[in-house]
């Protein structure tokens, strides 16, 4: 079975969402993806996993970008059909000083564990996430690292983060 | 000629620092422990083809019976708190090889976040082997100058030249 391609899928999305799915962004096939409101993405995620149609069985991958200047943490959503052997890529805007995203991980499980590296990475909070620890990081490391305007700390535990050339002079 | 058949009583004579070195250094047991694409190497070492078997060297799966770490890999902040437990599990005398790039300095990813700069902050090192990994002849090539570092030792010397009383 062929699969339906981009244009098809946002439209099929649009229809039923209106105004909560944005517009259809990217060209091709492999990068087309839409902004979801927050409120709607548990809600669009389950049309797109359940429809006939559409039958996205797998988040691929789950991430997260920061952008300090649009003061706006993206959380993307890679979902692939191998059913219909098509793709598609949800984005999702969070206030930067306080991300919440809600959680996708009941409808695709391995959505948890990767939700626990955008939060300990970004700090994005994924609301009716199970276990939202840190999955990477020490539990007590200060700050989330991937975010622009961290500062590495000068130590961690006594131990010095930095150490000085040898090519210096 | 062989020795066993014309001398049946053969005695040697040595002191017995060196005999204690040489016993110490020829049987050397390093913690199976690796960190990263560097302890992919170091099992080359235990190899057939380098074969750390012929120094006396075996692997163990604790760190309260082995005399050796060898640091082989990228060793994280959170690893190093680690790291530094197991070494203190370690009885005494214990040596510690830096094998690599990163447990030297952190190498490639010295500037990352994650990193510790050197396995050199949270433990003491003997012998730093550089590579990027090192090879397993680079690796050998460590332990014995580790070898000739514990064939230097003086145990029954006290540092002021007084003989130890225990």
């Amino acid at each position: 079975m062929p699969g339906l391609d981009a244009a098809a899928i946002h439209a099929r999305l649009a229809a039923r969402f209106g105004d909560a799915v944005g517009a259809l962004e990217g060209a091709r096939r492999d990068n087309a993806s839409a902004t979801v409101a927050p409120a709607a993405l548990v809600a669009v995620c389950r049309f797109l996993q359940t429809e006939d149609a559409l039958a996205f069985d797998c988040l691929s991958n789950l991430s997260g970008v920061d952008y300090p200047k649009r003061n706006v943490i993206q959380v993307v959503y890679n979902l692939y059909s191998y059913r219909h052997r098509h793709p598609f890529a949800l984005k999702v805007d969070a206030a930067r000083e306080d991300p919440v995203v809600p959680s996708v991980a009941a409808l695709w499980p391995h959505a948890e564990w990767q939700e626990r590296e955008v939060f300990d990475l970004l700090g994005v909070r994924f609301e009716g996430h199970p276990d939202l620890r840190r999955i990477l990081m020490p539990e007590d490391w200060p700050g989330h690292p991937l975010r622009k305007d961290f500062v590495e700390p000068e130590e961690y535990h006594g131990i010095s983060t930095s150490r000085e050339s040898l090519l210096k002079a | 000629m062989s020795l066993i058949n014309t001398a049946p009583e053969m005695a040697l004579t040595t002191k017995v620092d060196d005999f204690l070195n040489w016993t110490r250094k020829s049987s050397i047991w390093y913690m199976m422990f690796g960190l990263a694409c560097c302890a992919i190497e170091m099992m080359q070492t235990g190899g057939p083809r380098a074969d750390l078997d012929r120094f006396g060297m075996a692997p163990r799966a604790t760190p309260r019976v082995s005399d050796l770490i060898i640091v082989s890999g990228t060793l994280t902040l959170k690893m190093a708190l680690r790291t530094k437990v197991l070494y203190d599990q370690m009885p005494d005398p214990k040596y510690v090889v830096s094998m690599g790039s990163c447990a030297n300095c952190g190498g490639l990813f010295q500037l990352a976040y994650s990193v510790c700069d050197g396995v050199d902050k949270v433990i003491p090192v003997d012998v730093y082997v550089p590579g990027c990994p090192p090879r397993p002849e680079a690796l050998t090539e460590g332990l014995m100058k580790l070898q000739e570092k514990i064939s230097q030792e003086r145990w029954l010397v006290r540092k002021d030249g007084a003989a130890a009383t225990a």
